[in-house]
């Protein structure tokens, strides 16, 4: 926490359930303006953590700094407020809103006006409720979603409820954006385009990006750095190409057999790739 | 077929709405049920009819300012003269009002924010005893048996302190909310469901047993007579000059009293409407859907649930205090008995018939329920009544009504038609008469495209000021809207 640079920074994170050690002893650390991912077979704790980093889980043990502060045991919307948001794995909308509601929900923590300046409307209120309009049609501009601001946000397809929520974390302004599997059920296609606008967060809106991730392509792609669990424990770390020919990486996703067979680096890759092809 | 009708409806509706139709048609019927209801004080098809024409003026596509003069002409002049020809009808909007108000708040808690609440009751109870105790002379009795006050008792507050006690309803209604909803803290769902209910039974129970050791509430007889607020005699001179030639008769102080009650309950539910249109047009009514949709996702998106949700219930318990307050004056009395488990049904019932969530549904679930309740039903009765009398007989099974049984009594059967008009309901349109819809926002980007919405001038465009009787972008619905509003239904 006291180096300069670094955004996120855990340390010996335990999270349990009853005899179950679903995390364990995780540290973990990311610098900012960044993408980095976190791997791992199914079952691994991956979502866990991120439940944890997000405030929805509180950790048993360990500490958690974002920025400097300590965040562990803080409730998800203060986390929310202090600039960290993140998206869910199986995509979790509000489907009876529309698109703009829906994003404009995300800017919650930054809307300051009060029941009274709602209930009187104020000039200030109009104001910040029109910007907040702007801001949400601005961000479903950014993430290539135009004209269907007053769909309902259920009825969207698949790759666009992604967008949309993504489109929904941007809203709250966050520095540290954590995406939970945000390719999961994509087509190759949508999946280049995902990759191209993981890319534009960081670079034209200066986010720091932490991915959990299944397919390897994305994964290989963007990173610069990625961290491997299995069983709650964090395996390995370090960039791409080391992590393809990590023989305990390649043991975590096949089993020891299959590592002791896969030898070379190359093979490795390949293994982890179909590996995470197949969870 | 079904199909058919749909879209020839929709068609009609379509040509009803191009340039003066609306004007002529809901002005033209305007005028046919007021004098029908003028010339016929009984009629109730008549005053169905001047309803109806009265709810069009809110439906059809007319410019803002002629709605509100309409509205305002049928609340401050047609209305207090026909219903100074029948007492009775002043009655019925009355209760519609109260009940409207009720359904307003109960419908943000069940509605907007998802949070199960069969306790609602108790908080219109508050209110109502809240100007009981201090409106009438219980506080003087309060060492005495239960029973009716000792002769030359004197009443504890000045009668016009009622406007005041208005507000502290308000107050204290949303304190008691506050308290009911604590438990949303912890439990959700049908858990809340049962817990509300527990609440609601409490307050009820210590109204009834709140007569020892100290006699606040006078037990189960209730406390009477409360004040209700001084009259203006120059108010009643000045109608009576002005509208004596059109009523027909002199307006008796009794009678004026209900003028005066139905507009303070008018004044109230278009406050209560105000409200409610604003909350939900904002960012504390998007969290309040958020939290009803998911509430996980909610608070990950930086909405302090709790808060919010406490909120929810505090707000939607304070519509139901200040009604509490104007219950208890124009009736002049309170007792246990109107605040039962059923009438918390009875109020719930009409945000579900109405639309759950959809704030001109719920107004016209509560008008369907009290019109079927106090007049249908009723009338209905009398007719069978009348006919037990007479000598008339079904020709063909050679049936003599006389012989109908006393059982036969449809003012009776309330619970049974309510709840097969909710089944009905369920089935064919399970998102209510008017379903919630989201707002549809004038985009930028959706200029272009031109959906349906034409684009407005910018000034008056996405955060148009909550006057709700004449925003027409909401009410309008189309089936596929309706499919949208039964998830949120059904996840209530």
């Amino acid at each position: 926490m006291d180096k300069p640079g670094l955004i996120l920074e855990t340390l010996n994170v335990v999270k349990r359930f009853g005899g179950l050690t679903a995390v364990n002893k995780m540290s973990f650390s990311m610098e900012a303006g960044r993408i980095y991912s976190i791997i791992g077979p199914n079952g691994a704790g991956k979502t866990t953590f991120f439940n944890a980093l997000s405030g929805i889980y509180k950790p048993e043990e360990g500490t958690i700094h974002f920025e400097g502060k300590r965040i562990d045991g803080l409730p998800p919307e203060k986390v929310t407020d202090l600039h960290m948001a993140r998206t869910f794995q199986n995509i979790r909308l509000f489907g009876s809103m529309t698109v703009v509601e829906n994003i404009m929900v995300g800017a919650y923590t930054r809307l300051k006006a009060n029941a009274v300046q709602t209930v009187l409307r104020t000039s200030a209120f109009k104001a910040e409720e029109k910007k907040a309009e702007e801001r949400a049609e601005e961000l479903m501009e950014f993430v290539g979603l135009k004209g269907i601001g007053n769909e309902l946000a259920g009825s969207l397809p698949y790759g666009a409820q992604r967008r949309v929520e993504i489109a929904r974390a941007l809203a709250s302004e966050p520095r540290l954006l954590l995406l939970d599997e945000p390719t999961a059920g994509m087509n190759p296609a949508e999946t280049e385009d995902a990759i191209a606008l993981f890319r534009r967060l960081r670079d034209e809106l200066r986010l720091t990006i932490l991915l959990i991730e299944h397919d390897m392509r994305v994964v290989m792609n963007i990173s610069e750095r990625i961290s491997v669990m299995d069983y709650g424990e964090k395996i390995a770390e370090g960039e791409p190409r080391d992590i393809a020919s990590n023989p305990k990486v390649i043991e975590a996703y096949l089993g020891r057999g299959a590592a002791a067979g896969a030898g070379g680096g190359a093979a490795g890759g390949e293994a982890a790739e179909i590996g995470g092809g197949a969870s | 077929m079904k199909l058919n009708l749909g879209a020839s409806a929709r068609s009609l509706a379509k040509r009803l709405n191009e340039g003066r139709n609306p004007y002529i048609l809901s002005s033209s019927l305007l005028v046919l049920g007021t004098v029908l209801v003028y010339i016929s004080p009984r009629s109730i098809p008549a005053f169905l009819l001047f309803a109806c024409a009265a709810a069009l003026t809110y439906f059809l596509d007319m410019r803002k300012p002629v709605k509100l003069a309409m509205a305002v002409l049928i609340a401050v002049v047609i209305v207090p003269i026909l219903g100074a020809r029948n007492i009775f009808y002043l009655e019925v909007i009355f209760q519609i009002s109260v009940f409207a108000a009720l359904a307003l708040g109960l419908n943000i808690v069940v509605g907007f924010s998802g949070l199960l609440n069969f306790g609602y009751m108790a908080f219109y109870a508050v209110g109502a005893y809240l100007w009981g105790f201090f409106g009438s002379q219980q506080p003087f009795l309060l060492h005495e048996i239960p029973g009716t006050a000792p002769l030359g008792t004197h009443f504890f507050m000045a009668p016009d302190f009622f406007y005041l006690f208005i507000f502290l309803g308000i107050i204290v209604a949303a304190i008691v909310g506050l308290i009911m909803g604590l438990p949303v803290l912890r439990v959700r769902g049908d858990y809340l469901a049962i817990i509300t209910l527990g609440c609601g039974e409490i307050i009820r129970q210590l109204a009834n047993n709140l007569d020892k050791p100290l006699n606040l509430t006078n037990g189960p007889q209730g406390i009477t007579p409360i004040q209700r607020p001084t009259l203006p005699k120059e108010l009643l001179a000045f109608f009576n000059r002005l509208f004596e030639p059109l009523v027909g008769h002199q307006v008796t102080e009794n009678q004026f009293y209900n003028i005066m009650f139905y507009l303070i309950a008018v004044l109230v539910v278009v406050l209560v409407v105000v409200v409610t249109f604003r909350l939900e047009d904002s960012k504390i009514g998007r969290a309040w859907a958020a939290i009803r949709e998911d509430e996980l996702a909610a608070q990950a998106m930086g909405i302090p649930a709790n808060k919010l949700k406490l909120g929810a219930f505090a707000v939607g318990a304070s519509f139901a205090g200040a009604m509490g307050v104007l219950f208890a004056a124009s009736r002049t009395f309170v007792s246990p008995e109107s605040f039962t488990f059923l009438q918390s049904v009875g109020v719930l019932t009409m945000v579900i018939l109405g639309g759950i969530g959809s704030i001109a549904g719920v107004i016209i679930g509560a008008a369907v329920v009290t019109v079927l309740n106090l007049q249908v039903l009723q009338s209905f009765s009398l007719f069978l009544a009348q006919l037990r009398q007479s000598d008339a007989v079904i020709p063909i099974i050679n049936f003599h009504w006389k012989d109908l049984s006393n059982q036969i009594d449809p003012s009776k059967y309330q619970r049974l038609v309510f709840g097969i008009i909710l089944i009905i309901m369920m089935i064919y349109r399970p998102a209510g008469i008017l379903p919630a819809a989201r707002r549809k926002r004038e985009l930028k980007s959706n200029g272009d495209q031109g959906d349906g919405e034409a684009p407005a001038s910018p000034g008056d465009a996405p955060a148009s000021p909550g006057d709700p009787p004449a925003s027409p972008g909401d009410p309008p619905t189309s089936p596929g809207e309706a499919d949208s509003g039964d998830k949120g239904a059904s996840r209530g």
